[in-house]
């Protein structure tokens, strides 16, 4: 069958504008959004860019708008989308060309949280412990890839570049629930900042966008019931 | 032409780039970078699925020494025995430094680490398969990745991403720093430094069907080939038994170390005739050969090129507990739920045992003598050092980057001490800036894409599974035809923002570069022996063989071997059987 991918294209060394391009590719039904978009950069125009790496939802590459909605493209098949088929990057991210973002403000947000186990104890010989319960408290948020899906599907992120969104506070939510950590309060003061937790609405866009399915909007609501208790 | 000045430059940012990184921030006040073409968090350590292998014993009875004689037996013996037992010495306490640095493994009841079986891995010597496979879900390696990552960013390790390494500086015998093309301003950049490590892993995708990702060519090997460092055992590729069908996506170890099975067109549990003791669990070499060989002999599914890999007999509490990550490639790229139908696989290229030959410090060797290459460190898939031999075990990838790649750091940190910064030659970004302005310059007929796509189908067809001389003196003159084409490429892109038309253009040379690395390395091994199974020469050969092969490209073109004996300590050579 043939698919109409219609890709929103700029190219800083040549457009002034952003334009649309539309390209007839042939595909699978079981082809990924990924195989189109590689089958016209390698056979109708090699100047289109995007980034990807591993095609199979991991390494969290490949994130931009299908058809409307935040996606990874080696996540999502032709057949459930249909014939038309829209791509655009990722909104909320400065465009550098095509379908390629600037990732440093994300990045940027997510250092901000420390996202990184905080335990200055010496350590045992052996393992510390940790019971399955406490390891499953924080299992959902261990599972962020980092793709920027999220917190670029936030209309809060939009509206103010100022807000962590929702991958920081995932990455924050990882160590605030794991037993290990010990700097829950440093943390927690981090978030608690007007560019935190709080600014958080829950209009579920990002537990909806998330490719990997963790339930952002709930771990969000945990951090802000965490720093109302710690401050009672 | 940017120009940087840092004590230590790391290329690769996977799981042996960033622990080298790490041990550098955490233990010394070091200025170090790391320079990825990805951003670090996208590199393909992320993938790997089932565990690390580390005799804890949190489950049941184990010992270093046993994982040592599987990692030997597991590499037909090709294996250096000092550095196996380093590796799995040295993997116990290296899982505890990650434990403490945040890796959220899997839990026992009683709080330990969970452990699981994989293939290859015993008790006893060999008696029966063991729990040592250290695991978080099935996605250990992205727990990796991300905990690693995490704690390079709490030591201020600076991070170049989306920088494209082109070259690496020797001067008067001393490695002295890269010279790199950032992918954003198409700009090059010269990092002068006093140590150079390369952790930029494997090559599979010189194969059409590989569970590796797009970006993995080969361009640390590739890069120091050409710089007159020989490359080792290159011809022992691993293809791992159960890829998705045309797919190549990984369905990992783990899942027939939960329990799941192959099984033929007539529903047979195949792998009871070629390995009674281990059955499913067997080293990948044997199960990939005894797929290809079900298939040859016509029980592949509908007498296709592909077989079952069966979970339906498994608890659906283990797809969704234990195999989440599998269980939802099988659902999102084939529409099939595992727990009620069979998930179609076939044998994926996936890992190199051979690489950069590098002593147990990942210290870069460039002869049979093991004469140090001062400065220069490789390890992770890129390195040979060599534990994996002839066959890698499963989980000792994840092994060999934790252990090797901390390894490397401490070592650094220790040269560094007292290495002196040695200047760099007058135009040091020469080199590269040929090389692109080759690329750019070509005005030929030819596309990029189309040579990839011919050379990944021939690498198959004539340099896979299964070998012989005929096919592989036919694979040496396509890749002479494939050159030709290469030099005759047109890009389409010719500028300097995100150029990616011109990066897959460069990395097509160093896959063209490691294919024939591999080609030349298997046409001159004349016999079998782990991954290597040459059907004109079926037996494994110690008289002759029992040695590693280093491959050497010399300024004027031609090619030269060399030996160098394998390390035997405490295991001797024996009749591999499972």
């Amino acid at each position: 069958m043939k698919a109409t991918i219609r890709i929103k294209r700029f190219n800083p060394e040549r457009d002034r504008r952003p334009y649309w391009a539309e390209y007839e590719v042939p595909v699978d039904p079981f082809d990924r959004v990924l195989d189109a978009l590689h089958y016209i950069k390698w056979n109708l125009d090699g100047t289109l860019a995007l980034r990807r790496s591993c095609a199979h939802g991991i390494c969290g590459s490949d994130a931009m708008l299908i058809n409307g909605r935040n996606r990874l493209a080696c996540k999502v098949l032709i057949k459930d989308l249909g014939p038309r088929i829209t791509v655009e990057p990722l909104r909320g991210l400065p465009v550098i060309k095509d379908l390629v973002v600037d990732m440093e403000p994300f990045f940027r947000k997510y250092r901000a949280v420390m996202p990184w186990l905080i335990n200055d104890e010496p350590p045992p010989p052996r393992e510390r412990l940790q019971t399955p319960q406490e390891r499953a408290r924080y299992e959902d948020t261990t599972k962020c890839i980092l793709c920027a899906i999220c917190t670029t599907a936030c209309p809060i992120y939009w509206g103010t570049g100022e807000f962590l969104g929702p991958a920081a506070l995932v990455a924050a939510h990882r160590f605030v629930f794991d037993s290990r950590d010990r700097a829950t309060k440093e943390r927690l003061d981090i978030l608690a900042d007007r560019s935190g937790a709080f600014r958080c609405r829950t209009v579920f866009n990002c537990t909806d966008a998330c490719p990997q399915g963790i339930e952002i909007t709930k771990a969000i609501q945990e951090l802000k019931q965490a720093i109302v208790l710690s401050r009672s | 032409m940017a120009v940087h000045e840092f004590d230590a430059v790391i290329v690769g940012a996977g799981g042996a780039g960033l622990y080298a990184a790490m041990e550098l921030g955490r233990s010394a006040d070091l200025r170090v970078a790391v320079l990825s073409k990805l951003y670090p968090t996208r590199s393909h350590t992320g993938a790997a699925q089932g565990g690390i292998g580390a005799a804890l014993g949190n489950m049941e009875e184990d010992h270093w020494e046993w994982h040592m004689f599987d990692t030997v037996k597991g590499g037909d013996y090709l294996t250096d025995q000092d550095a196996a037992e380093i590796l799995c010495r040295e993997a116990v306490e290296t899982i505890y430094d990650l434990e403490h640095m945040g890796l959220p493994f899997d839990r026992t009841p009683d709080g330990r680490i969970a452990q699981r079986r994989f293939g290859g891995h015993t008790h006893h010597f060999g008696q029966g398969p063991v729990r040592r496979a250290c695991h978080a879900a099935d996605r250990t390696g992205h727990m990796i990745l991300q905990t690693l990552y995490q704690q390079c960013l709490r030591h201020d390790v600076r991070f170049f991403n989306e920088f494209q390494v082109l070259d690496l500086l020797i001067e008067d015998g001393v490695a002295c720093g890269v010279v790199a093309w950032e992918i954003l301003t198409g700009e090059l950049h010269t990092f002068h430094a006093r140590a150079v490590m390369f952790a930029t892993g494997g090559w599979g995708r010189i194969y059409k069907v590989t569970s590796n990702a797009h970006t993995l060519t080969g361009d640390g090997a590739a890069i120091c080939w050409r710089r007159g460092i020989p490359l080792e055992d290159m011809e022992f590729y691993q293809f791992h038994p159960t890829g998705i069908y045309r797919l190549g996506i990984l369905m990992s170890e783990a899942a027939r170390g939960e329990g799941a099975v192959l099984r033929n067109r007539y529903g047979e549990r195949f792998m009871e005739r070629y390995s009674p003791t281990l059955l499913d669990l067997a080293p990948r070499d044997i199960i990939a050969r005894a797929m290809l060989t079900e298939i040859r002999e016509g029980r592949g599914i509908d007498g296709k090129d592909y077989l079952y890999l069966d979970f339906t007999h498994l608890a659906r509490e283990v797809l969704e507990e234990k195999l989440p990550e599998i269980t939802s490639f099988a659902r999102t790229y084939l529409g099939i739920d595992p727990q009620r139908e069979p998930v179609p696989v076939q044998p994926t290229a996936h890992y190199a045992m051979g690489g950069i030959p590098t002593d147990v410090w990942g210290r870069v060797v460039v002869d049979e003598k093991n004469t140090v290459l001062p400065g220069l460190y490789a390890a992770g898939e890129c390195a040979c050092v060599s534990v994996h031999g002839a066959n890698r075990l499963g989980t000792n990838s994840l092994v060999d980057i934790l252990v090797f790649g901390r390894r490397a750091g401490r070592d650094m940190a220790r040269y560094l001490r007292e290495a002196k910064l040695v200047p760099v030659a007058h135009n040091p970004t020469s080199n590269a800036r040929e090389q692109i302005e080759r690329l750019l310059a070509s005005r030929g007929n030819e596309r990029v894409a189309a040579i990839r796509d011919e050379l990944g189908q021939a690498m198959m067809d004539y340099c896979g599974i299964f070998r012989n001389g005929a096919d592989l003196c036919r694979m040496l003159q396509i890749l002479g035809e494939l050159r030709e084409r290469y030099a005759r490429i047109q890009l389409f892109d010719r500028g300097r923002v995100f150029n990616q038309d011109l990066l897959e253009a460069w990395e097509l040379g160093c896959l063209l570069d490691v294919a024939e690395a591999t080609v030349r390395s298997a046409l001159h091994r004349t016999e079998s022996r782990g991954a290597h199974m040459r059907e004109d020469y079926p037996k494994r050969d110690d008289e002759n063989w029992l040695k590693h092969t280093l491959l050497y490209r010399k300024p004027d073109g031609t090619f030269e071997f060399r030996y160098k004996p394998v390390v035997i300590t405490r295991f001797p050579p024996q009749e591999r059987r499972y």
